[in-house]
């Protein structure tokens, strides 16, 4: 008996630590490197004080939302580590705003977001907060009705279904919304003439999927394009494709239109391959990371085009910067969720240089002012992602989407 | 034509289900717990098996060797330190312990090695000439498929001959029947137990590079989704009976194929209505024993 409980309680200890070590390694890789400041900040987060000569600094709280466990952490993580680096970079300039980023898990699900969003108001407290995510659609769309009812900025870097802003003057995106992607891939065909008959496959339980898939579908048949297959499946965990690949190729799809993550898009291209099925495959943002998948066979995505925002191989100084960074501090390239996250810390901070009286104002007045300067028409961005990015008064934010084509293992921009 | 692949196709599918079902059904058949981790250990499988030909350049059946004394050492540990303790604990504790076993799997694979896709090197040659063709141009295997059916084959056989002939099986299928009677006869309990649960994980290992090699994308979830699919096979074959598993889990992958063909909305549906129905005609399964309450 004694022992038995003895192993009982070992176990518990074992599976408490390792909760413990969880919690540990997310707290490491939140916590902002540069460690001199931290205590400093931390202090004073609301009060300005004088540094450097005389100029005020005022730092702003910035509490991020995404998933950094389960099953959608690559994405959490990427717009984590995308804006830590833009944070250093913004605190090492010594200009008059300092951000300060905490970053909260909310393992992909809306009731986690809406407490960790809870417990990043506690960690402010008193201090102007300005919330950054959620990553995923789902999440954002919770806590976005929490920060529209409380009054609290709120900019996602991912979110990109239109429900995230809809009827809230408080949300930003810094992606493309989700229908303006499909519009924008349906004008691409018809300009490039590639394809003559369109399949479409997507995933019909993911908001994301489907609201690309049916924008495409309605604005290829307005411009006169023929799909002449339309394939669904239900979750991005499936792993057979083959009667959806063969509803295309028996409808003699030339072109094969792919508004899905990289994952279940990975096993379309090597089944397509296995099956001898060989049309051109177009993708989406959601594409974007395929290349890096560890023992990914490059070969399979060749002549893939897909939209992406962020090419990791762009020769500007500053992608290569972050790129640089990026890679020394993780190991593996950024994606565009990591661009998207590096961009939205831009973007608030470019904000918040702007206003005037920032040092006394609360989380109520930053966020209406913050609103007003990002809907106003005169406040542009420039980042990774775009150039003079702006945002129409839907929250919706306006850059050129680019397409870009796998050549040997790499993006060539078309 | 288009029948026959799709036959051959779930055919190959439902091999992977059955061998992962056997794990479900034996364990469940011998200490009548559902364990919840199964899945999971198929996915710990998979990544030794990677890390095995990737990192180290081991030839695949280094790997598949490698996956296999890992998982069965997994299996026992976690039955020794996690189940083993509770085993005169109500069996909704039991069920419970399960399920935070397998989340302590999955989130430790993601502290382990991150949770990005990586993309498995397939055991046997996935490309698209290698395979079996039966009539040109029309009907043909791929060996990966040939692979999964024939090692299904093999399992079952071994299995039955396991339980039906070696002193060890024989002690299985007594505490299957009567845990108490078996422990008085002198037969040693825990060791059954913890025997069972690494065949089980012996298995899953196996199933998880041949799932891996048929469609290579692996993550920390990897294993969670075939693993409800293979107990529910387990369930359809009859929990507990070993020829019900290898039934369940074939009949579920064709019924799955099939329901894909007519609709890829509604195939999930399908398989779990024509699960129902099985249910309400025969509750214990295709293939279990039905016993009657005494009162």
């Amino acid at each position: 008996m004694k022992k038995k409980n003895l192993a009982a309680l070992l176990m518990a200890g074992a599976m408490s630590l390792s909760l413990l070590a969880g919690c540990s390694s997310n707290g490491d890789q939140t916590s902002n490197p540069p460690a001199s400041d931290a205590g400093t900040q931390e202090s004073q987060a609301t009060e300005t004080d004088n540094q450097g000569g005389g100029t005020d600094v005022v730092t702003i709280k910035v509490g991020g939302i995404g998933p950094t466990t389960g099953d959608a952490a690559q994405y959490g993580t990427a717009t984590q580590w995308g804006a830590e680096i833009a944070v250093d970079e913004i605190n090492a300039q010594n200009g008059p705003i300092r951000l300060e980023l905490q970053y909260e898990d909310d393992t992909n699900s809306a009731d986690t977001a809406v407490s960790a969003y809870n417990s990043l108001k506690d960690w402010a407290k008193d201090a102007p907060l300005v919330i950054y995510g959620c990553t995923t659609t789902a999440p954002c769309v919770a806590v976005s009705t929490e920060t529209f009812a409380d009054r609290y900025f709120q900019l996602t870097p991912s979110a990109s279904s239109p429900e995230v802003t809809n009827g809230k003057d408080n949300v930003f995106q810094m992606c493309f919304t989700d229908p303006g992607q499909g519009t924008a891939a349906a004008e691409y065909l018809k300009s490039s003439g590639l394809g003559t008959k369109i399949g479409v496959i997507y995933n019909n339980g993911d908001p994301y999927s489907t609201g690309i898939a049916e924008a495409f579908i309605a604005h290829a048949k307005e411009l006169g394009l023929e799909v002449a297959a339309t394939s669904t499946y239900p979750e991005d965990t499936t792993t057979d494709y083959t009667v959806q690949l063969n509803a295309c190729k028996d409808a003699g799809a030339d072109l094969v239109f792919l508004p899905i993550y990289y994952t279940p898009a990975s096993l379309i291209l090597a089944q397509a391959k296995q099956m001898d099925y060989a049309p051109i495959f177009f993708g989406g943002d959601g594409m974007d990371g395929m290349l890096d998948m560890d023992g990914f066979d490059k070969s399979l995505a060749e002549g893939l085009l897909l939209m992406t925002p962020f090419n990791a191989s762009g020769t500007d100084e500053r992608t290569k910067k972050f790129v640089e960074t990026y890679q020394t501090g993780h190991g593996i390239l950024p994606n565009q969720f990591a661009a998207d996250g590096y961009d939205c810390m831009y973007a608030i901070y470019e904000a918040c240089c702007q206003i005037d009286g920032i040092a006394d104002m609360d989380h109520e007045q930053l966020c209406d002012a913050l609103s007003a300067l990002f809907t106003g028409g005169d406040f542009s961005v420039d980042g990774l992602t775009g150039s003079a990015m702006k945002w129409l008064t839907t929250g919706e934010v306006s850059k050129a989407p680019v397409v870009v084509k796998v050549e040997g293992g790499v993006y060539v921009t078309q | 034509m288009s029948f026959l692949n799709n036959v051959i196709t779930g055919i190959s599918l439902g091999s992977i289900y059955a061998i992962i079902a056997l794990g479900y059904t034996m364990v469940y058949g011998i200490a009548k717990m559902l364990n919840f981790a199964h899945g999971d250990i198929i996915m710990v499988g998979a990544y030794m098996c990677f890390f095995a030909m990737g990192s180290f350049n081991l030839p695949p059946a280094a790997g598949v060797l490698l996956a296999v004394v890992v998982c069965t050492v997994l299996g026992i540990v976690i039955e020794r330190l996690a189940y083993k303790p509770l085993r005169s604990a109500p069996s909704l504790a039991v069920l419970i312990t399960a399920i935070g076993v397998s989340y302590l799997l999955q989130n430790g694979a993601q502290i382990l090695w991150g949770a990005a896709t990586k993309t498995f090197t397939p055991i046997v040659s996935t490309a698209p000439e290698a395979r079996l063709v039966l009539v040109p141009g029309q009907l043909s295997i791929s060996y990966v498929a040939i692979l999964s059916i024939v090692c299904c084959i093999v399992v079952m056989i071994a299995l039955t001959l396991f339980t039906g002939q070696t002193k060890m099986g024989k002690a299985m299928r007594a505490c299957s029947e009567d845990k108490g009677a078996a422990q008085l006869m002198g037969i040693d309990v825990n060791t059954t137990i913890s025997v069972t649960f690494a065949i089980g994980s012996a298995l899953a290992a196996i199933a998880g590079v041949l799932m891996c090699s048929a469609y290579p994308v692996l993550s920390p979830t990897t294993g969670s989704l075939p693993g409800i699919r293979a107990f529910t096979a387990a369930v359809f074959g009859g929990i507990g009976s070993i020829p019900g598993a290898l039934l369940g889990g074939i009949l579920l992958g064709v019924i799955e194929t099939f329901a894909k063909t007519i609709s890829t909305e509604l195939s999930d549906a399908v398989v779990f209505a024509v699960l129902i129905i099985v249910l309400l005609v025969r509750p214990a399964g295709l293939l279990g024993k039905y016993v009657p309450e005494k009162v």
